[in-house]
């Protein structure tokens, strides 16, 4: 294999908790820690992984946002990729224009295998790597904790609801992540440095021809119910009671 | 007029309890809008006469659309949307599960329509505008999709409760003619077996996490849940410590669940943990930590050991 494209998006860390404009225009997100979505990273490690072994030449890693999504790449490169590309744009984009976008790169960087995230933790969409390998009239294999690569077919295990689900899907194919594919690597020092001299081409939005405005109008948003704190019991004596009350336990 | 199209989810021999949910969220579209006059369900798959018919038993579907081919055996994306497509023409929603079939299937549906999709539709503001989960859950969006252009929306299953049976839809045989592809084949599905009750449709659910410290002591869970006749669930920490396998995982990334009793042993309330039984009807929580996050959201909550507190309910509810 030449070539796997791993798609990084830039997300506000998982561990940060969000909180919701009080004019309901937006979530606050100035000033909160950003990170390579969890998922995506997975992606990335699997990608190393491969070459490592000698399944693959180069990693190329993608990400569509700011200027700051840089630094997520960066960080991508001291991971161990190659090479970067910054689609560069401060608009939120809905997953069909990701989709379109990332097809745009695909179709010049021709890679043997695209590697996402099965969902990106701002967006929780769980739509662009399907909608990107339906553009590309390609298949897919979404949800991976086991990836397999052998002469052109890729065998890959999927976290279904029923359980475990493998299939084999030809070359080229897109690969969406899931949890349990493996334990993405720390960056040390040295890779941060050697990093530095890696390149990341940033490529106008506007040059990939793809219409952006957004498709969907998003016109409000607000906090989630809250579940108030009930009751600390003393016992499992009363919390039998508490629940044969409510005619859950007989 | 117009209509909403259901891909209905079903492994084989039964119609998923999915399926009938998104009929409940159909229901509310149709009711919201003014010229919405059929909510019809589409079964692909290679024998499917038996499935057709138990969607036909849903109340408030019209017709059911039966597409059998050999090719779609297994449920693979690539194969069934070029299927949908074709159908989907003739309607301005469609709508699938946000279970994991839905999810990968109904982005490939999109993109062939040319059309933006809403995931985890969670209710119907009107028969345009919805509103979905962002954020593993910490903010919720109001997402409208502008006239002329299809809905195409997967449906959350906790947020909707399946519609009764009783209906006497019409079954009709479709002949499909689509180019399928050969790049994507089924090798196996390693389903977890177990006889107790499905997680997703169970009342009650008795669940673990890291607290529960290994597979072996998983045992005391699955001996209580037995008794009082529960489905196991737990969390990420308890899946990827090798405790349980991973259909067991509730939360953000696992499944999105909403009996009528939680019960959570050694579960320390992440986020991305409480986002999958927000919907659920009365959280126990059992946990030793005084200040663990999950009493928060805990209807009653006890704090001790919960191998001690399982043998203690156990004797409160004799033998
Ligand atoms: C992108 C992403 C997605 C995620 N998706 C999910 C998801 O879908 N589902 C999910 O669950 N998590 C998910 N997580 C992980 C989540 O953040 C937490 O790490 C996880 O839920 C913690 O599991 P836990 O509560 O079992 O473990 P811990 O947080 O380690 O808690 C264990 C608890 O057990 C208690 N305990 C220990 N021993 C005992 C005892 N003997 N008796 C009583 N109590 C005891 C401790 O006090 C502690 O509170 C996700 C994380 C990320 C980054
Ligand atoms: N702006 C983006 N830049 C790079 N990758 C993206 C972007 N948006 C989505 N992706 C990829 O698509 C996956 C799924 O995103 P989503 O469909 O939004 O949940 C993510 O995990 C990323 O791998």
């Amino acid at each position: 294999m030449q070539k796997i494209i791993v798609c990084l998006k830039r997300v506000v860390d998982f561990n940060v908790r969000i909180r919701v404009k009080p004019d309901g225009s937006g979530v606050v997100t100035e000033g909160l820690k950003m990170s390579i979505n969890p998922f995506d990273e997975i992606a990335l490690e699997e990608a190393l992984r491969i070459r490592d072994r000698g399944d693959a030449h180069e990693i190329v890693v993608v990400s569509i946002g700011p200027d700051d999504a840089k630094q997520q790449l960066r960080t991508g490169l001291a991971m161990g990729a190659d090479r970067a590309i910054l689609v560069e744009t401060t608009a939120e984009l809905e997953p069909l224009t990701a989709a379109r976008l990332l097809q745009q790169i695909v179709a010049r960087e021709q890679p043997d295998l695209v590697l996402l995230g099965k969902q990106a933790i701002d967006d929780d969409c769980n739509q662009t790597g399907q909608m990107l390998a339906t553009l590309w009239e390609r298949p897919q294999a979404t949800f991976a904790s086991k990836l397999v690569i052998e002469d052109g077919v890729a065998t890959v295990t999927r976290e279904v609801d029923a359980g475990l689900e493998v299939l084999q899907v030809d070359l080229p194919a897109v690969v969406t992540t899931d949890l349990r594919l493996n334990e993405p690597r720390y960056v040390k020092l040295p890779d941060i440095m050697k990093a530095k001299k890696k390149p990341i081409e940033t490529i106008a939005i506007d040059s990939l021809g793809v219409n952006v405005a957004p498709l969907l109008k998003v016109t409000r948003y607000e906090p989630p119910a809250v579940r108030s704190k009930g009751k600390m019991v003393k016992s499992a004596e009363e919390l039998v009671s508490a629940l044969r009350d409510r005619g859950l336990f007989a | 007029m117009s209509g909403i199209l259901i891909i209905g989810e079903h492994d084989g021999q039964h119609l998923n309890q999915s399926t009938a949910r998104c009929v409940a969220c159909a229901t509310e579209i149709a009711a919201a809008g003014t010229d919405i006059d059929h909510v019809d369900i589409v079964i692909l798959g290679a024998d499917i006469t038996a499935i057709a018919a138990e969607a036909a038993a849903l109340t408030g579907v019209t017709a059911v659309l039966s597409v059998s081919n050999p090719a779609s055996s297994a449920p693979l994306a690539a194969v069934l949307a070029p299927q949908i497509v074709k159908l989907a023409d003739d309607y301005d929603f469609v709508l699938a599960p946000s279970t994991t079939f839905g999810k990968d299937l109904l982005p490939r549906v999109a993109a062939l329509l040319g059309a933006p999709q809403l995931s985890d539709v969670m209710s119907v503001a009107s028969a345009r505008t919805f509103q979905r989960p962002i954020y593993a859950g910490n903010a919720v969006v109001t997402v409208e999709v502008p006239a002329g252009m299809k809905v195409v929306a997967t449906v959350r299953g906790a947020s909707f409760k399946p519609v009764a049976t009783g209906g006497t839809a019409e079954v009709r045989s479709i002949e499909i003619d689509a180019e399928l592809p050969t790049h994507t084949r089924f090798v196996e599905l390693q389903a977890g077996s177990s006889d107790r009750p499905d997680l997703q449709t169970a009342k009650l659910v008795v669940s673990g996490g890291r607290g529960v410290g290994s597979a072996d002591n998983f045992a005391h869970l699955y001996k209580f849940a037995d008794r009082i006749g529960a489905a196991v669930g737990a969390s990420r920490a308890a899946v990827d410590a090798g405790f349980v396998p991973n259909d067991m995982q509730v939360g953000q990334t696992g499944k999105i669940i909403a009996p009528e009793l939680y019960m959570a042993f050694g579960i320390s309330g992440a986020i991305q943990h409480l986002t999958g039984i927000k919907d659920a009807g009365t959280i126990v929580a059992i946990n030793k930590d005084a200040e663990a996050p999950i009493f928060e959201v805990a209807d009653f909550g006890l704090v001790g050991d919960l191998f001690q507190a399982i043998s203690d309910i156990e004797k409160q509810l004799g033998q």
